[in-house]
């Protein structure tokens, strides 16, 4: 329309609209483009300007030094038990509460479900200390079970909220036609419903996992040696506060992301429904 | 969301409602596991630490606190010194900065998340890409996009400490810093943002706008008339959940700024430092008990102002 009316008005346009498309992908992805590039350059490198910088021959140092190191080795297996034992539980009791709150009728109902919407606005701050003296009396500081169980206050909420919107959302037959062959709940809900359900549990599991690979308040102060990536990658540091290693550092930061990216572009339509479900809900 | 209804019709026949009321008994057993996890995980810590706030107590003798009400809040000693943390100058430093914090990042994400969503949301050539790209700094994690920022800012090796300010620390100034941390928190939460709001502009019906266009209105016109309005209760969920979020900033601050600085700067910082960092269990849990009141006030404050519905 505007191009017959006006072609130079037009592809005036168009110019500033695609050169606000370049500034927008530019900004977005220049700083994470700018740690790759940094990972892959030797430290007496990094003191030249920009232009020398990037031309800088390229060396895999960086990933053979942080690879090697025992503690960042330690870091992400722990930061994979913690993150997968605070999923698969969450998932799995939250697929109850999901399924109860999503099919049955009973009192209270609307009430439970406001609690565990307002659980997941508490500030962490609020039950730090709380859950600090609990989890030392319980004799799992410094234990990835205690961690497991600290991400709990996030995971389930966020879980049994995506889960139920998802539980209403499958047809009532099907579970009927269980229940009159005497199907008990649980024999339904892993027999029948699950199945359904799996795309939902990918991505609510996925979204969990990421928030617990990326947690950094309770894995900093419940875990002392046994550290998670986060604290490992915060703390990463050379002689002094002014002699920052940046290349492992950066290089480090990019083995811990580069599998994160893979799995959210590669589930890109899921994500972006469980954020919005997520958001909207809980 | 559905409408949620308790109990079954008041006349309801016996068998049915026998069939219910084991329906709810089941419904109970399958709670119970949620039920107990939130109880041991956020109710019982959080009663925890509202007792240890009016308590002298230690991080690593907490069976040794000495009940003394509200004197973590606010105590004067008979020398005139004030030993509640009320009347610590650095709380309210941490107090104002946090909510510099919020309002200027969330506000600045608000308008550039809605930039990038309407730019996203228009067909052109490489939208898939952008969409694509768009994710990218959500998925990276707050401790490594921090981390990639302080690399950015530091003085003597950083694009922008070195190249664009030629050699000024951002971070060691605390009037800088706040700045400097808003510009991190912009760019790894705008595209959080605009995701929402791409997901709110597309459930919008397209049929409106060929209408609107028959009647002339120029696009400027559709948006504020259109495109806003409709766009609001997405837009206002996205503005709570990224406010509450920045109210309880952590990370940002401690990697960028370390523990004593991090405390002036954001109210989770002041309080994990005193828990945590100086094992005063009593006064940082009366910290913490203040965090909590003020973020469940705005919530509050939100919800009834804006109507906001989650159901």
């Amino acid at each position: 329309m505007n191009a017959k009316k006006n072609p130079g008005m037009y592809y005036l346009q168009r110019t500033l609209f695609y050169l606000l498309v370049v500034v927008i992908a530019f900004y977005l992805l220049f700083p994470f483009f700018w740690a790759l590039l940094t990972s892959f350059k030797r430290a007496g490198d990094l003191f030249l300007l920009p232009l020398q910088f990037i031309t800088a021959p390229f060396t895999l140092s960086n990933y053979a030094q942080v690879l090697a190191n025992p503690a960042f080795q330690r870091a992400l297996l722990f930061s994979l038990i913690v993150a997968v034992g605070a999923v698969a539980v969450s998932l799995l009791i939250g697929s109850f509460a999901a399924y109860s709150l999503g099919r049955f009728r009973f009192r209270g109902k609307a009430t439970i479900l406001y609690i565990i919407l307002g659980v997941s606005v508490f500030p962490q701050i609020a039950v730090l200390g709380g859950l600090f003296t609990v989890i030392r009396a319980g004799g799992v500081y410094n234990n990835p079970i205690g961690l497991i169980f600290s991400y709990l206050i996030f995971t389930i909420p966020f879980t049994v909220w995506v889960l139920t919107s998802f539980v209403r959302d499958i047809p009532g037959e099907l579970e009927e036609a269980a229940l009159m062959d005497g199907a008990t709940p649980l024999q339904t809900l892993f027999r029948v419903l699950f199945p359904v359900m799996t795309p939902a549990l990918v991505t609510t599991g996925l979204l969990a996992f990421i928030n617990c690979w990326n947690e950094y308040l309770f894995a900093l102060t419940f875990m002392s040696s046994n550290r998670t990536v986060p604290v490992v990658i915060a703390n990463y540091s050379g002689a002094s506060q002014y002699d920052q290693p940046w290349g492992p550092i950066m290089a480090a930061s990019i083995v811990v992301t580069v599998p994160l990216i893979a799995l959210v572009l590669y589930f890109q339509r899921n994500i972006v429904s469980g954020l919005t479900a997520g958001a909207v809900k809980g | 969301m559905t409408k949620i209804t308790a109990g079954p019709p008041a006349t309801a026949p016996v068998r049915r409602r026998g069939i219910e009321s084991a329906r709810a008994r089941q419904a109970v057993w399958l709670l119970l596991p949620t039920l107990i996890a939130i109880a041991i995980v956020a109710g019982f810590p959080l009663y925890r630490t509202i007792y240890y706030s009016l308590f002298d107590a230690n991080l690593t003798s907490p069976d040794q606190a000495k009940f003394v009400g509200l004197h973590n809040f606010w105590f004067t000693t008979e020398d005139g010194i004030g030993i509640g943390f009320l009347q610590d100058p650095k709380w309210w430093g941490a107090v104002k900065n946090t909510l510099l914090f919020t309002v200027v990042s969330v506000a600045l994400e608000t308008v550039l998340g809605m930039i990038i969503a309407l730019v996203v949301n228009s067909a052109f050539k490489g939208r898939a890409f952008m969409r694509t790209a768009m994710l990218v700094p959500w998925a990276i994690p707050t401790v490594v996009s921090a981390q990639m920022w302080a690399y950015m800012y530091n003085d003597s090796f950083g694009l922008i400490g070195r190249g664009v300010l030629g050699g000024q620390a951002l971070l060691a100034d605390n009037s800088t810093a706040i700045w400097a941390l808003i510009a991190v928190d912009v760019w790894k939460t705008t595209s959080f943002m605009a995701l929402l709001i791409l997901a709110g502009l597309q459930s919008l019906p397209s049929d409106m706008y060929e209408a609107a266009d028959m009647d002339g209105a120029s696009k400027w016109t559709q948006y504020w008339r259109l495109t806003l309005p409709l766009l609001r209760p997405a837009l206002l969920v996205a503005l709570v959940f990224r406010s509450l979020d920045a109210l309880r900033v952590f990370d940002v601050m401690y990697v960028m700024l370390g523990p004593n600085n991090a405390a002036q700067t954001s109210m989770t910082g002041y309080a994990r430092l005193a828990l945590i960092d100086n094992s005063l269990l009593g006064v940082g849990s009366a910290v913490a008990v203040a965090i909590f009141l003020i973020i469940m006030v705005i919530v509050v404050a939100y919800v009834t102002a804006f109507r906001v519905r989650f159901d």
